[in-house]
């Protein structure tokens, strides 16, 4: 006992002797994870003891993890050494200077999106922080939630600013045990959102990163965190419809909600990485975890369209505690070009009359494989819960590939499951009677494609709706014909 | 405790003195090496995450040997004699047993008996048949089966020939103090215009002595070949019965198959069909009907290789006390298979709080003009209906039980034997589980 007690000591010392101090002049990390890494990054950070140690006691977890195959994704080996797990956020001067030096591609489909010019110049990651307007609007609302109460500001300021409330809910709904990818961003992330709208608050806009100070450059491992204390609500966007520029391949996000009772918190994505091109190469490979809790009478409610990377590996998930709550989960995936999407939900009913909703609508076209997998969960308690499924799938061209996993398991005899999946071809006679009163193939697809989403896209905030449904159509291009 | 080592040796010992030509031998020897790598299946292998075998793997069975003294009423009764009628094949605790059997007049060509016999009787086709639609390198008990079975029932319809009569298989098991372990294995072979309607049929007499069937049927169709198949398991409160059905069909064939489960202690049935060809229709029905301890496990499994193939499928349960059942569904539409049309359902009844219900209806589709459908509902029953039948007098008790009848009764009226379906009618009835959850709720 001495004698391992005595190497402890020892190697504690070690750690604390070199390892980041000489580190923490650099701005970027080589590549590789060890704890020292950790360490380091956490104190460039300013992080408190008990983070670094969450951090640490996540990546010893980690080590002893193997990565998921699970799904049904295909997704070339990923070296976890050759990563660089801090960066300090780019300097505005090292992007591009103007618009004429963004990919012409992407400008297009800006053009497409209807993103007002100044939003193009944020968007592609310009300079612009003297003429863009939002800058200053943001201001304007963040002094707005301040006087409700509303805390909305980066992780690490939450870390700073607000610790005890960090602390009390960060890995509550997640813990950092949880899954492989959760377990390293819980060891490694770099930053993300913190939002905590207080007792009884009604939060007066949809937040969004968009309009936080400092949103730029959260890097490949996000971790996002919201509380709604008791009746209060939020709604919340994440994610933007352009296509976002970014050169990490891996991203391992992680988010948390926490509704108290009778609380309310809406949750929108929409996620348009970079796909790959046409032979599956690049892409963004995006494998994350999102997971609410809901306490007595509260609401969750996941909204999604994702159109963009080259994996996604998603389930966001309601855990429905206290009675009465309320679970939803809608969502869009499309997978064109080479893309693999393996995304659901969980729905855990585990409180008396609890109610959960999923509908699920997936397209998959040209050499794309969608496939949703979720469960519905009825614990043995949760008297008179009620849950409703729906998965549809639409295949366009006989190279792509549409698969329903639902998993439903029920222990209590007075809970209520349905479950209903169709999968089905885009309809001809529905394109040919657009293209008999002139409307060319590709608006025609694009129309039809929304009409079968409309169902999750009406869920969406009004903009936000807009948008996504303009990046359906864009997505499709070029898919039938 | 016995695990896969005791059945390799017990394999070892048993192949010294085997008089077998030298493929079985050879597939014999495969099939052990595939399960000794394999092992017993774990709640970590996804196709069993919902059924673990830890009461099989921990049980010492010696093989079922002998006959055993049976009082011939009570055979009767339990084989449903006089009410099936038809030829009958019968094995008591694994031996073929002449005094249940009887086998009728038949179409020339036509082979319907022990499948031992017919290995004797035609080499080359038995040769050419065994093992090849059940694989042995993902399936661990088809591999068990394969490395052990020592006999089992054989139907062989040649080309444009057909029984009219039903071919009853039946397979009784009476332990005499010790639990004991068997491998049925059957083989039905329609050629190409080929009909028969068979019923595989499986009792338990004890009530309280566990024993393992472990049965492998394989059925090869040519083309528009069409049969009807019923599966009725009866096994005892404690027996475990783990059954493997694989099916080939050919352009334009029909197989229907429902599954009654009512007995046993642990059940799985797994069912997997590949259509290779066009125009073919399957139908996979069943319905189980558990109470106590019982744990009903199906897994389907529908290959759509071809274009313009039709499958349906509806699985319903009932369960009471603290039962468990399990409906996990696959269909699979390879790219080439345009036009297909599958359907699935599966419907679950809970009747008590420690039921439990586990529904894994699953859609894998990589053709896009193809109509696909599956659902499934875990759940009580409609209170509208229930409404009704007490507004007119009838107590809930008696409602719901009409009700449950009428939910299970939809199932039975699929069997196509009169006197099997009237049979289990009445069956039906007597076995109802009590809807404990009624008494809890008042």
């Amino acid at each position: 006992m001495q004698d391992s007690d005595a190497i402890l000591q020892e190697r504690v010392n070690q750690e604390y002797k070199y390892g980041w101090v000489t580190d923490i002049e650099q701005d970027i990390f080589p590549p590789g994870l060890n704890e020292d890494v950790i360490r380091a990054l956490s104190a460039k950070k300013k992080e408190p003891e008990w983070l670094t140690e969450w951090r640490l006691k996540a990546y010893r977890h980690w080590l002893n993890m193997k990565q998921p195959d699970w799904a049904k994704l295909q997704v070339s080996p990923i070296d976890y050494q050759a990563i660089s797990y801090y960066a300090a956020p780019k300097s505005k001067e090292d992007g591009p200077k103007s618009l004429d030096d963004i990919d012409p591609e992407i400008r297009a489909t800006y053009d497409k999106l209807g993103i007002p010019l100044v939003e193009q110049m944020a968007l592609a990651g310009i300079a612009v922080d003297a003429v863009f307007d939002s800058v200053s609007v943001a201001t304007t609302f963040r002094a707005k939630l301040e006087e409700l109460g509303i805390i909305f500001c980066s992780f690490s300021e939450a870390v700073r600013e607000h610790p005890d409330l960090v602390k009390k809910y960060l890995g509550s709904v997640v813990p950092y045990t949880d899954n492989f990818f959760a377990t390293l961003n819980s060891a490694v992330f770099s930053d993300g959102s913190f939002c905590y709208v207080p007792k009884g608050v009604r939060c007066p806009m949809e937040l969004s990163t968009y309009f936080r100070i400092n949103a730029g450059n959260t890097g490949q491992f996000e971790r996002t965190l919201l509380v709604a204390d008791e009746n209060s609500y939020v709604s919340y966007l994440e994610g933007c419809t352009a296509p976002m520029r970014d050169e990490n391949q891996l991203h391992a996000a992680v988010v948390e909600l926490v509704a108290l009772d009778g609380a309310q918190i809406k949750y929108s994505t929409v996620q348009n990485w970079y796909p790959g091109d046409a032979q599956g190469k690049g892409g963004i490979y995006n494998f994350v975890t999102k997971r609410g809790k809901a306490m007595k009478g509260a609401k969750l409610s996941w909204t999604q369209v994702e159109t963009g990377s080259a994996i996604t590996w998603k389930y966001p998930s309601c855990i429905l505690q206290g009675d009465n709550s309320v679970g939803e989960f809608y969502s869009v995936a499309l997978s064109s070009l080479k893309q693999q999407a393996d995304t659901g939900t969980k729905m855990v009913h585990i409180g008396k009359n609890t109610r959960s909703t999923i509908v699920s609508k997936g397209i998959s076209a040209m050499l794309g494989q969608n496939t949703y997998r979720g469960q519905v969960l009825i614990g043995k308690n949760a008297d008179n819960a009620r849950n409703y499924s729906q998965c549809d799938s639409m295949l366009m061209g006989s190279e792509c590939g549409a698969h329903t996993f639902p998993y439903i398991d029920v222990k209590n005899p007075s809970g209520q499951v349905e479950h209903e999946a169709s999968t089905s071809k885009i309809n001809e006679d529905q394109i040919f009677y657009c293209r008999q009163r002139g409307i060319s193939t590709e608006d025609a697809v694009s129309m039809i494609v929304n009409g079968f989403c409309k169902e999750v896209l009406q869920e969406l905030p009004m903009e936000f709706a807009v948008e996504a449904q303009k990046l359906l159509g864009i997505s499709l291009e070029g898919s039938v014909g | 405790m016995p695990n896969e080592t005791d059945y390799v040796s017990r394999f070892e010992a048993a192949s010294k003195n085997a008089d077998e030509p030298s493929w079985l031998a050879e597939l014999r020897r495969k099939a052990i090496d595939d399960f000794q790598r394999q092992g017993f299946p774990t709640t970590k292998n996804e196709w069993w995450r919902d059924t673990s075998v830890k009461a099989i793997v921990e049980s010492d069975f010696r093989d079922a040997d002998g006959s055993p003294d049976v009082p011939k009423p009570l055979v009767n009764a339990a084989t449903l004699e006089g009410a099936i009628g038809g030829h009958r094949v019968a094995f008591v605790n694994g031996k073929f047993s002449d005094e249940l059997s009887h086998i009728g007049a038949l179409p020339e060509g036509v082979f319907v008996g022990r499948l031992s016999d017919f290995a004797k009787a035609h080499p080359d086709k038995f040769e050419q048949l065994l093992a090849k639609t059940a694989k042995t390198d993902d399936a661990p008990f088809a591999a068990l089966n394969t490395a052990f079975w020592r006999d089992g029932a054989c139907v062989f319809v040649p080309k444009g020939q057909s029984i009219d009569e039903t071919v009853h298989i039946v397979y009784l098991t009476q332990t005499n103090g010790h639990a004991t372990i068997d491998h049925p294995r059957n083989l039905i072979v329609l050629e190409d215009d080929a009909k028969a309607d068979v019923i595989e049929h499986y009792v338990g007499m004890d009530k309280c002595l566990a024993y393992f069937n472990n049965v492998v049927t394989e059925v090869v169709m040519g083309e528009r070949a069409f049969l009807d198949h019923l599966k009725l398991q009866q096994e005892s409160p404690c027996a475990f019965h783990v059954a493997t059905m694989e099916i080939r069909q050919r352009g334009k064939s029909n197989f229907a198959t429902n599954s009654i489960s009512l007995g046993g202690r642990l059940v799985r049935n797994d069912f997997s069909t590949a259509l290779d060809g066009e125009f073919i229709e399957s139908t996979m029905d069943g319905l189980f009907l558990v109470d106590g301890e019982q744990h009903v496990d199906h897994h389907t499994k529908i290959d759509h290789l071809m274009p313009n193939c039709h499958s349906f499928e509806t699985f319903k349960g009932i369960l009471g006390g603290k039962s468990r059942g399990v409906f996990n569904g696959r269909i699979y539409v390879e790219k080439d298979a345009q036009k297909t049309d599958a359907k699935q359902t599966s419907r679950n009844l809970l009747l008590s709080k420690d039921a439990t219900a586990n529904a894994r209806p699953q859609l894998e589709i990589y053709a896009d003009d193809v109509k696909c459908t599956h659902g499934a509902t875990i759940g009580q029953l409609d209170s509208n209906a229930l409404f009704y039948l007490r507004s007119r007098g009838i107590g809930e008790a008696e409602a719901y039980k009409i009700l449950v009848y009428a939910f299970a009764g939809d199932m039975i009226h699929r069997i196509k034997n009169l006197g099997a379906r009237e049979t289990l009618e009445a069956k039906l009835i007597e076995l109802l589980p009590k809807a404990t959850y009624l008494e809890e709720a008042s």
